[in-house]
């Protein structure tokens, strides 16, 4: 089981990696060494609570979590603030230890470990942060080295590697720079780099996204699908924001009070949100969908195509039909529309079909009819 | 004026060297000895609290009450206090190396705190990184907090160097050689005016190049500051 932990030499493969920030480099197509302790791990959280406190003072974080994380799935974990999610993640490799409950990787337990073997454990859990976390007295390369140093590779192999995985990351050029020369997407593009110097089996993304722009986030997300896909390596990916969770992730549980509200496939929980928590978080802004069954609802996702204000436009006057803004919650990241909207269909059912098929012939758009009793 | 100033350099020069040697030599040697006791000292306190990387509250205690009573005692009755203590050591009391136990002594604590306070400046992400990566608490300690650290531990050192400086004067009253004897001897005893203010200007002069050289190196090194 140790050694299943940890990691080997193995195949060649090629990543390409594209790149919107400034100091970007298109289609940088290079070589990574493969270790064969690459592929995701499975997570499983059983019957994991965790307290903080003592006697009157003491608050429940999380209550009775059973998750079953996939090998080489990007499992989405949303939350308002203070529903425990960063809490979660940290259970998951014992930064926060939890008062009871297990926390399986690849089927062990990584509760029961020694501290020695923990250590070891962790090097293949890797983690990236909000604010990034780099040692900011350590060039890009040096903070990649870091890891390394730690595992007791040597300095020129740990040199080496460092530099093909800033390739990796797309910041081949910028191995000299220090954290505080670099912009915040470089940044979290240096910690992913990091993250993965230790062939890691589970990537745990803990608010990658949230100090970042709209269009930076979009090209970390981008990465990270990238990497899940090229190195199958298993991320958690922890937010507050339902964009990152469409953008990239196969599953999801949503979070609320320290308990899993709702959990399942990303498009179904979009489709169809059962608890209220759900609800709040895929239906734009202050929608009360229960109040709207008087006519169809459907909810259009905008995957990057054109602005949304055409959209509606175009609509009316290519099919005639009208139809009601229910709400949005759209963005523009370089003039390309992102978001989703919610429409009310007209009454009349020939037409809304007529605007249903219309919307769905669209490129770049999803189109979800909401059902009535959601 | 010229005359005058060459009078006195003529009688006073060589004591003045000698002293302004002496000085330096029982601040620089003090200094390093005290870093060496209070860098850990500092270190274990940080660790040791409730949220550290190596919490325990018996040491963090024990380490928080020395550093404490050594702060709290003023160096001038320390010095006769430990008087004892540093004939058994280095065998007198007088001298430079009288002086240095008792320097040594009461900077520490002191060390300790600036110590305790730049690496509690250290970004708690960073530590916490470092741990999800698997570093053991010795390595974070070498490898994040004291580097993360240096340019404040640098700006300490200036403070703590200065500190030490002061001291050494104030060691002069018991026969510590340095400038603080000089002025003490000649300026007090003597009512030799000059003196006293040729040894307020060589201490004055030797503050600044200590504070600017600190200043300089820890600019120099902070890679924070690009």
């Amino acid at each position: 089981m140790q050694s299943s932990l940890t990691a080997g030499q193995g195949r060649l493969f090629c990543v390409h990696t594209r790149q919107k920030e400034g100091n970007a480099v298109r289609d940088d197509s290079i070589q990574v060494q493969e270790n064969k302790g690459y592929g995701g791990a499975s997570i499983q959280i059983q019957h994991l609570n965790k307290t903080f406190g003592a006697g009157p003072d003491q608050v429940q974080a999380l209550g009775d979590i059973n998750l079953d994380i996939r090998p080489g799935e990007i499992f989405g974990i949303i939350g308002l603030s203070g529903a425990g999610k960063s809490t979660l993640v940290r259970c998951m490799n014992l930064l926060e230890r939890p008062t009871s409950g297990r926390v399986l990787v690849e089927g062990k337990d990584i509760t029961q470990l020694s501290i020695r073997e923990l250590r070891r454990a962790r090097q293949s859990i890797s983690m990236i942060f909000q604010s990034f976390n780099l040692l900011m007295q350590r060039t890009a390369l040096e903070n990649i080295c870091f890891p390394l140093e730690l595992a007791g590779m040597k300095g020129s192999q740990a040199r080496e590697k460092a530099r093909g995985l800033l390739k990796l990351v797309g910041l081949a050029e910028r191995e000299n720079a220090y954290p505080a020369q670099l912009s915040g997407g470089q940044k979290q593009r240096v910690a992913i780099a990091r993250a993965l110097a230790t062939d890691p089996k589970v990537l745990l993304c803990d608010e990658a996204t949230s100090a970042l722009d709209p269009s930076t986030t979009q090209s970390i997300l981008e990465l990270l699908k990238e990497l899940n896909q090229k190195l199958g390596v298993t991320m958690v990916v922890i937010t507050h924001q339902m964009n990152v969770i469409e953008a990239i992730c196969h599953r999801v549980a949503i979070l609320d009070g320290g308990v899993v509200a709702e959990e399942g496939n990303v498009t179904e929980i979009f489709a169809n949100p059962r608890s209220a928590i759900g609800r709040q978080f895929v239906y734009p802004d202050g929608v009360q969908i229960p109040k709207l069954t008087s006519s169809k609802v459907v909810r259009v996702v905008f995957n990057g195509g054109s602005s949304y204000e055409p959209l509606i436009a175009s609509l009316a006057i290519d099919c005639g039909v009208k139809v009601n803004i229910l709400g949005a919650d759209t963005r523009n990241i370089d003039g390309k529309a992102f978001g989703s909207m919610l429409l009310g269909l007209p009454k009349d059912l020939g037409e809304a079909n007529k605007a249903l098929r219309y919307l769905r012939g669209q490129a770049d758009i999803t189109v979800e009819e909401v059902p009535a009793d959601a | 004026m010229l005359e005058a100033l060459s009078a006195f350099w003529a009688e006073y020069g060589t004591i003045l060297l000698q002293g302004t040697r002496d000085t330096l030599i029982m601040t620089f040697v003090a200094t390093i000895l005290a870093y060496i006791l209070g860098v850990p000292i500092g270190v274990f306190v940080v660790i040791t609290q409730p949220h550290g990387i190596w919490p325990n509250r018996f040491i963090n205690r024990v380490l928080g009450w020395i550093v404490n009573i050594g702060r709290s005692i003023p160096f001038i009755i320390l010095m006769i206090l430990v008087m004892g203590f540093t004939k058994f050591l280095v065998g007198t009391k007088l001298g430079i190396r009288g002086a240095t136990p008792p320097l040594v002594i009461s900077a520490a604590p002191f060390i300790a705190r600036m110590v305790e306070t730049s690496l509690m400046e250290v970004d708690a992400g960073v530590v916490e990184a470092a741990q999800s990566m698997g570093a053991s608490v010795p390595q974070i300690v070498r490898k994040v907090y004291l580097p993360e650290a240096k340019p404040s531990l640098i700006l300490g050192a200036s403070i703590s160097t200065i500190t030490i400086l002061a001291y050494t004067a104030m060691a002069g009253a018991i026969g510590a050689g340095g400038l603080g004897d000089l002025a003490i001897r000649y300026g007090y005893h003597r009512g030799v005016d000059s003196m006293l203010w040729a040894t307020v200007i060589l201490i004055i002069i030797l503050v600044q190049i200590i504070q600017s050289v600190f200043s300089w190196l820890s600019t120099k090194m902070d890679k924070r500051l690009r």
